[in-house]
């Protein structure tokens, strides 16, 4: 195995048209996705994701269904990318390699493999018929808050042995602290030296992406991920179009024309935002209880059905420990803390 | 002594000691109708020493051995992998020996207890399915039984700890076979499975999700009678399944169609599935239940075969 080429210091990848599904209720159009590709590619953007918000096969009752299949924009996206590569989000236990088989049909390069930061032995599967399709094999250790910096990079270990190009600290709840993020990247760079790149996927939650984005490439990673405006789970990404102007100041090169993704950001994605992520009070609790970013719609949706306040179903979601995946559980809390179902004895 | 009462058995064999083999020989021990004279592996192990403590016949000389026994076993519960089954499910059948199937092989009718048991008692092989398809698929059932379900999708959240290197290995397994069994036996349309593994410590109890589209103008009294009825069914043999809150219903939304295009409604039924604590632990409910499964399937079987009585009560976990 060996690591893809990097042709600047470090590869920006765009989100926006994936972790962005979550915030646009995964009511994505192939107009908006065909838009926004294009603002990317010109803008030169390497890699852009484009699936359902969780991943491919994510389209359920429990994530909420897509408003376009997701093997039609990955088709729509591979149209209209002139240099960028399609990137696709694979999270064992939800999608499947039949998924992916058909995600490399539709013309998708790249996929990333997500598990929970404890949990990378469900992803050889997957990132073998990766390699055996051909594609370029990222992997996302999700809320990589919740273990330490050490028993992360074992993850990774994991992941990279099974024939994985780039592991990813995944701070999926925007709960990485500067030090604690910093501390996690130094872990997987040594642990993988030269046979891996590190990347870092960060949230907005308490306001870090961008700032733990630099240490990041300080100690040496080297994927980064954004969305443009942010446009993401919880109170957003990394914002791509900041990242692009912050390591242009820093004089690291991305590749990236700025004034381009500015013009993305500003007249392609914000016209057809629903909802602008932000540091409201529901997204800093998300940060702060370590909560998977994603819960938030949920969240919000069980708070008005049920009557109790979103910001106390994420706590409680925080305090049992729930991961990626078990949106499902958002509306059991809202029913125990609601208080006023208990079923009869059957 | 006054001489026992002889009570006729059906004589059954576990082949595979592991935990899932050890859990279902506590569960079976506990059976009027099922007499387990065999447990064999094919090294030695805690499993099979295990068995023999309680004094029954194991040899580390697998199914070769099984089948040289005379008599031999009526009925085999197979707890080993997909591919030992494989190879040994055409001996069995030779044999004239009936196969209730743990592993993910899934070469003969798919079996939950309280769906579809009675189709399938005298096939010569049954596949459990899966862990969660055993906790849903009734739920599924229950709801299908009175008014059409297009769609349902199950999620299964498991504690990281109870699932072994088989499962992780092959999650896809799970969730193909999974949302296959929750169309083709519990009578939905279309069917989808998502499993999720928390390392949570202490470790989380197994809990399951079922979400069911129905009409909008199903009948919701009956469709959360049917649900209670089929929980009261399962908890026969799963004394630690129980429902969350109430079925919850949702008004159609524009997201949620049916093959028509209709909007339609939705059911979801929370679970929670605690294991009896028998060799596994309690939180293991996903392990347990397809234990429990296996030996009420095995009971219902001998029950058949004996043309003896089953009793109706917790008459395998409790």
């Amino acid at each position: 195995m060996t690591r893809p080429p990097l042709a600047h210091d470090v590869r920006i990848v765009d989100t926006t048209l994936r972790d962005g599904s979550h915030a646009m209720a995964h009511r994505f159009t192939e107009t908006q996705v065909r838009d926004t590709v294009r603002a990317l590619d010109r803008a030169g953007v390497e890699v852009i994701e484009v699936t359902h918000g969780d991943g491919l096969g994510g389209s359920s009752f429990n994530y909420g269904f897509s408003h376009t299949d997701e093997m039609t924009l990955i088709a729509a996206a591979r149209e209209e990318a002139a240099r960028a590569r399609i990137a696709v989000l694979l999270v064992p236990g939800i999608g499947t390699v039949d998924d992916l088989r058909r995600a490399r049909d539709a013309g998708a390069d790249v996929v990333r493999v997500a598990t929970h930061c404890t949990e990378a032995d469900v992803s050889p599967q997957h990132f073998a018929a990766a390699r055996e399709l051909g594609m370029e094999t990222v992997g996302f250790l999700m809320m990589a808050h919740r273990t330490s910096p050490e028993d992360l990079a074992k993850q990774a270990r994991i992941m990279v042995d099974a024939g994985c190009q780039v592991p990813y600290v995944t701070d999926s709840a925007g709960a990485l602290l500067m030090h604690e993020a910093r501390a996690r990247f130094e872990a997987l760079v040594a642990e993988v030296g030269d046979e891996a790149w590190v990347g870092y996927h960060g949230h907005q939650n308490l306001s870090f992406g961008v700032a733990n984005s630099v240490i990041a490439h300080e100690v040496g990673v080297r994927y980064v991920d954004g969305s443009l405006c942010a446009l993401g789970a919880g109170a957003g990404n990394s914002p791509t179009e900041v990242l692009a102007a912050v390591f242009d100041r820093l004089g690291i090169g991305t590749g990236l024309d700025v004034m381009a993704l500015l013009h993305a950001a500003e007249e392609v994605v914000r016209p057809y935002l629903t909802r602008w992520p932000k540091l409201d009070r529901n997204a800093i609790v998300q940060g702060w209880a370590g909560v998977y970013s994603s819960f938030l719609l949920h969240a919000e949706a069980a708070a008005e059905r049920y009557g109790v306040p979103a910001h106390a179903i994420l706590r409680r979601c925080g305090e049992l420990g729930l991961v990626g995946g078990q949106e499902d559980m958002i509306i059991d809390v809202a029913l125990q803390l609601a208080g006023s179902t208990a079923p009869r004895v059957s | 002594m006054p001489a026992k009462k002889p009570t006729k058995k059906l004589p059954a064999a576990i082949v595979g000691p592991g935990h899932i083999g050890t859990d279902l020989l506590a569960k079976l021990r506990r059976s009027d109708l099922i007499d387990v004279r065999h447990v064999v592996g094919v090294v030695e192990s805690t499993g099979l020493a295990a068995a023999r403590e309680l004094g029954i016949a194991t040899s580390t000389g697998g199914v070769d051995w099984l089948l040289a026994q005379d008599p031999p076993p009526r009925i085999v519960f197979e707890a080993t992998s997909a591919k030992a089954h494989a190879a040994n499910a055409p001996r069995y059948a030779a044999a004239g020996i009936q196969a209730v199937d743990l592993t993910p092989a899934h070469l003969g009718p798919m079996v939950c207890p309280p769906v579809n048991l009675g189709e399938h008692v005298d096939a010569p092989n049954i596949s459990m399915i899966t862990c969660g398809g055993q906790a849903t698929i009734p739920v599924v059932h229950a709801v299908s039984r009175v008014t059409p379900v297009p769609y349902a999708e199950i999620v299964a959240s498991v504690s990281s700890r109870s699932a072994g290197p088989g499962t992780r290995a092959n999650i896809d397994e799970f969730t193909r076979t999974t949302g296959r069994a929750v169309a083709e036996v519990g009578g939905a349309d279309r069917g989808k499975a998502i499993i999720i593994l928390n390392p949570v410590e202490p470790p989380m109890i197994m809990r399951d999700t079922v979400f069911c589209m129905i009409g909008a103008d199903a009948d919701r009294e009956a469709v959360s009678r049917s649900v209670h009825e089929v929980v009261a069914e399962v908890r026969r043999y799963v004394p630690g399944y129980t429902l969350r809150a109430e079925p919850q219903f949702d008004d159609p939304r524009p997201s949620w169609r049916d093959a028509t295009g209709a909007q339609c409604a939705r059911v979801a039924v929370f679970l929670e599935v605690a294991g009896n604590g028998d060799h596994l632990p309690r939180y293991a409910g996903n392990l347990d239940i397809m234990t429990a499964a296996a030996a009420r399937v095995g009971e219902l079987i001998a029950a058949r075969r004996l043309d003896a009585p089953v009793r109706t009560g917790r008459e395998v976990s409790a």
